[in-house]
């Protein structure tokens, strides 16, 4: 019984899997590796949302597949593998962690496309992309330094790696150029995704003296405690003013949607190339949340500054760049810091009393 | 009416031998409802689960390096639990061993150094491994500190080591300061042994051990102390066994299978140290070692059986469209039946109407 | 004197759902049954609990639904480790993949939902005593629920009968049994008492703490649970104290950061883990003839016919 109960799922697994094929023949299979849950209201739910931006707009061309809760360990190339011999042809990997498994698979594959969120490895067959999230960090530190009556921000760090200290120092230095003597206390929590203990390092921060909440983390928990004590916060990554209705001032939106859409489009059009896409807010690679909960001179600041950026006209990063031993760093971008100095950061702007760890 | 179990005058091997195939066969029709509830068809998607993965040798690979890691930690924890020490802090184990590896590799990169790195690289994990499990042993040994707590509490600790060397002093100079080593060199890699594919050396030591941890416990005097220790506890101190001292050996045993696991994973499928090396292995084998019921080949044979349904799930998903959550749910349900029919080796159960009282008092 | 007060808040908070999952877990123990599935039984409650409380905007209903989440997956535990003798280590670790899967299930459709979270009490008068008003009168009342439990839990176990025959249980289940109690059913009950606790310990976390779900929002908290347990070495008086103190090195932990202190944030993180071992190797040496654990701990009991 048993016996022919195996076989004849096998027989059906076999006809479904060969009329897949014949059904996909003329649809593009992308795929997508989510580091999360998609319900993780952060990181991976924006990714999720471009893909669903994706479908909407080619859904009659193409077909996606995502893996969700991949950890960025051994499984990673495993499962980027399995989209590939499940006939997906453009694959996006969007987590950091999946940079050495993405290139592997790569390399094996070389008629796959690969594209890779947020590092810094490329191949003929494998982009990168991300965002210039720091310009977003800059405009929401001159928001802080105006509508912070204490004069302190409280920062919400995840890891210190590079992206989370540009944005730190893209906010000091947006705020200071309102209130030079601005302060930023800054709490690490070891983790993207820990409501609790994100909460928790709110609360501490609001407790010792900051009235404005950042965050590099993942949850709307801190929005919500701010929300709570009646206090000013910036979303990360998604739209958060749900949990802060009165709290928000604006929030970094990662929008994928664009940029998969323009992806899937070259591809289809087989005008793709492996690139390296570190897009701002010129290129619409995030948005900002509209300003609320700020009045109307700080919300024409803010406008005003968006424009610069989004211009070129203004550049966060514009030397000289003073660390936080009083030295200028070395500027190797001609006006402004080099990207790659950018990409690498590894030091405090002047004004930021904090140590960094693991130095 | 109630259930009552019977112990059985013996292993009843008969049972030993159909209990996983009962055990499958609900958790096919639990699956199914499952399935037919989520609108998906029952019988393909036991298919992708369980069919698929094993009908192209890609897949086949794919098990076998997933099971490695668990075959390896689920031999030595079986060592443990057979002696009744409760090391439940493997995957610090095996953090710590994927560490102390790492130092060679990290230290020896881009110098002359030759062939003896992996060597030395596998050592310095085993090694490493069995230290850090002797520091619950030694706590229960000498302090008589529960050792399944303090084995637990040493994984968190394990994973803010490694956590702050590669975001600290061991950090990829090149890498732009993300957290990760910069790549091992040829010499520090585990060789792969087929072309193309991911199935690498590490498979072969893990069948190594399966062999060693066989003959040791039914062929050798140390096997024999294990067992009994585990089981009558008082006729072996009568035999002269020390039991402290079986603690002790079984502990480290353990955490060097961990630990060679930890630097074999990471010198291998991985390449270089970060954190996140571990998806739980170290938990996931405990399940492993009672699925596979103590015993070395029972737990080979679990080990690739958990990890074809880690590769189903991942089929599952993109064929399917099945979530994540599901196959969790399915691996749960799984084990719940898995571990039930094993009661029946030991225990025939009944059903029985009778009131309470009369129960009480027959006791 | 204000940002003291401020910490001992957050502190209360943040101790809340480790002492009640603890508390749950102590009763377990302390009737001879080691549940390693607190995290999964948490997950569930904190899943259910939003959702019920979602869907009927009421915090209580939210909280109950959590609790009957946690005691239905305990249920299952008892079934297999009381019913058919199956080892408890193996079905807890299966317990809480269990419960992470069906958290996801079931909280998928809840994503990105708020509510408003359990209000803050407020007594007036009392709650505005300067310094201890606030603490003792005005957190949200899960706070001191779990502290009643506590002591409820401690005058069952050493004031009454009941409580006598429990620990009795625990400790030599073959006398119990040949005493004429019914271990089996004892134990079971002390099983769903633990798994509601660890429900409702869930449900706080996304009714009072964060007012939404997010799969894997538990983040460990049953693992601490447990090890709090044998912190305080199966006393309730010490479980308080360790949940707090746990809780205070946590919170003090973020302060010293947010304060400018240079430790390694890893070092940080890693000391409440040390502290325990630490303090479990002192209490085991404290005391002659090793382990304080009852004695049955973790044991399979089959009644003979």
């Amino acid at each position: 019984m048993m016996k022919r109960l195996l076989s004849a799922a096998a027989a059906l697994v076999l006809a479904g899997s060969i009329a897949g094929v014949a059904h996909a023949a003329d649809k593009l299979k992308v795929g997508f590796i989510y580091l999360g849950p998609i319900g993780d209201l952060g990181w991976t739910y924006q990714h999720e949302l471009g893909r669903q931006a994706l479908v909407k707009e080619l859904g009659d061309k193409i077909e996606t597949t995502y893996l969700e809760n991949v950890p960025e360990g051994p499984d990673s190339e495993r499962a980027i593998e399995q989209l590939v011999r499940a006939g997906n042809k453009l694959i996006f990997t969007t987590s950091f962690g999946y940079m050495d498994p993405t290139l592997k698979v790569a390399k094996k594959y070389p008629n796959v496309h690969f594209e890779h969120s947020t590092g810094y490895k490329r191949d003929k067959n494998m982009s990168t992309y991300s965002g210039r999230w720091y310009q977003g960090r800059y405009i929401q530190g001159q928001i802080a330094a105006k509508m912070s009556k204490a004069g302190v921000l409280g920062y919400i760090g995840s890891f210190p790696i590079p992206e989370v200290i540009s944005g730190i120092n893209a906010t000091m230095l947006g705020a200071q150029s309102v209130n030079p003597n601005i302060k930023v206390k800054i709490i690490w929590v070891n983790t993207w995704f820990d409501p609790g203990k994100e909460a928790d390092a709110a609360k501490a921060l609001l407790d010792q003296g900051a009235d404005i909440i950042m965050q590099h983390t993942d949850s709307p928990a801190a929005m919500q405690v701010a929300a709570e004590r009646g206090k000013l916060a910036f979303g990360q990554d998604s739209e958060m003013i749900k949990f802060g209705p009165k709290a928000q001032l604006t929030s970094i939106l990662d929008t994928w949607g664009p940029y998969y859409i323009a992806r899937v489009k070259a591809e289809l059009d087989g005008t793709w190339k492996s690139e390296d896409t570190w897009g701002g807010l010129d290129s619409k690679m995030f948005e900002m949340a509209p300003y609320t909960n700020m009045p109307d001179d700080v919300k024409k600041m803010a406008e005003e500054t968006q424009a610069a950026i989004t211009a070129g006209k203004l550049h966060p990063f514009k030397c000289p760049v003073v660390g936080q031993d009083g030295k200028e760093v070395e500027c190797k971008g001609g006006a402004n810091l080099a990207d790659g100095q950018i990409l690498g950061m590894n030091f405090y702007v002047k004004g930021v009393d904090d140590k960094l760890p693991g130095k | 009416m109630q259930l009552v179990l019977e112990k059985r005058a013996e292993r009843s091997r008969t049972i030993a031998l159909i209990s996983p195939l009962i055990a499958i066969g609900l958790t096919l029709v639990t699956m199914s409802v499952l399935f037919a509830v989520l609108g998906k068809n029952p019988i393909t998607a036991l298919g992708v689960y369980f069919i698929a993965p094993l009908t192209d040798s890609y897949s086949l690979q794919e098990i076998a390096v997933k099971a490695t890691p668990l075959v390896m930690i689920a031999i030595g924890l079986s060592l443990c639990y057979l002696a009744n020490a409760w090391n439940i802090g493997a995957e610090g184990q095996f953090l710590i061993g994927a560490v102390a590896g790492s130092w060679i590799a990290v230290k020896t990169q881009g110098t002359e150094a030759g062939h003896w790195v992996l060597p030395a690289m596998l050592v310095a994990g085993a090694v490493a491994g069995a230290l850090y499990a002797l520091i619950p042993a030694l706590c229960r040994v000498k302090f008589g500190a529960s050792e399944i707590l303090t084995s637990l509490m040493l994984v968190y600790v394990a994973d803010l080591i490694l956590d702050y060397l590669v975001r600290g002093p061991w950090r990829d100079p090149a890498g732009f300061n993300f957290p990760t080593t910069a790549e091992f060199d040829p010499v520090a890699t585990v060789p792969v042994l087929i072309e193309g594919g991911r199935l690498h050396l590490g498979s072969i030591i893990a069948l190594v051990v399966v062999a060693c941890a066989f003959v040791l416990l039914d062929r050798t005097i140390k096997g024999f102390e294990i067992r009994v220790v585990g089981v009558a506890p008082r006729a072996a101190r009568f035999g002269g066994f020390n039991s402290n001292q079986l603690v002790l050996l079984t502990f480290a045993v353990s955490g060097a299978l961990a630990g060679l696991a930890g630097i074999i994973e990471v010198a291998g499928p991985i390449g270089h140290l970060q954190p996140g090396i571990s998806p739980g292995y170290g938990f996931t084998a405990i399940i492993v070692a009672f699925l596979g019921r103590l015993n070395p080949v029972g737990i080979l044979i679990a080990g690739l059986f958990l990890a074809l349904t880690f590769i189903g799930g991942e089929q599952a998903q993109i064929t399917m469209k099945i979530p994540l959550d599901v196959t969790k749910v399915f691996q749960g349900i799984l084990l719940f039946y898995v571990l039930a029919c094993d009661s029946l080796i030991l225990y025939r159960f009944k059903l029985v109407f009778a009131s309470r009282q009369v129960q009480s008092g027959a006791g | 004197m204000v940002l003291v007060e401020a910490i001992i808040l957050s502190v209360l908070a943040a101790s809340t759902p480790l002492l009640l999952a603890a508390t749950g877990e102590l009763v377990t123990e302390r009737a001879g049954v080691l549940n390693l599935g607190v995290e999964g039984m948490m997950i569930v409650g904190a899943a259910c609990g939003f959702g019920a409380a979602w869907l009927s905007g009421s915090i209580i209903v939210g909280a109950l639904c959590g609790i009957i989440a946690g005691m239905l997956l305990s249920l299952i535990f008892a079934f297999m480790t009381l019913g058919l003798a199956v080892n408890q280590v193996a079905t807890g670790l299966a317990l809480t993949i269990l419960g992470i899967g069906l958290s996801g299930l079931i909280g998928a459709r809840f994503v990105g939902e708020r509510i408003t979270t359990a209000p803050h009490l407020y007594i007036p008068g009392l709650s505005d005593i300067p310094l201890v008003g606030r603490i003792l009168f005005g957190e949200d009342a899960f706070v001191y629920l779990s502290l009643a439990l506590i002591v409820a839990v401690w005058w069952f176990l050493y004031r009454t009968r009941a409580g006598l025959v429990l620990r009795a249980c625990g400790d030599n289940h073959v006398s119990a049994h040949a005493l004429g109690y019914p271990v089996l059913r004892i134990r079971m009950l002390a099983v769903l008492f633990g798994g509601g606790c660890a429900g409702l310990a869930g449900a706080y976390l996304p009714l009072a703490y964060t007012p939404f779900f997010i799969p894997g929002m538990t983040a460990g908290r049953g693992w601490i649970a447990l090890a709090l347990v044998v912190f305080a070495s199966w006393r309730p008086g010490r479980l308080v104290i360790g949940a707090y103190l746990f809780g205070a090195v946590t919170i003090l932990q973020l302060h010293a950061q947010g304060a400018g202190v240079g430790i390694p944030s890893q070092f940080m993180s890693a000391l409440p883990y040390l502290a325990t071992v630490i303090v479990l190797v002192l209490l085991s040496r404290a005391r002659t003839g090793g382990s304080t654990a009852p004695a049955a701990l973790g044991t399979v009991f089959v009644p003979d016919r």
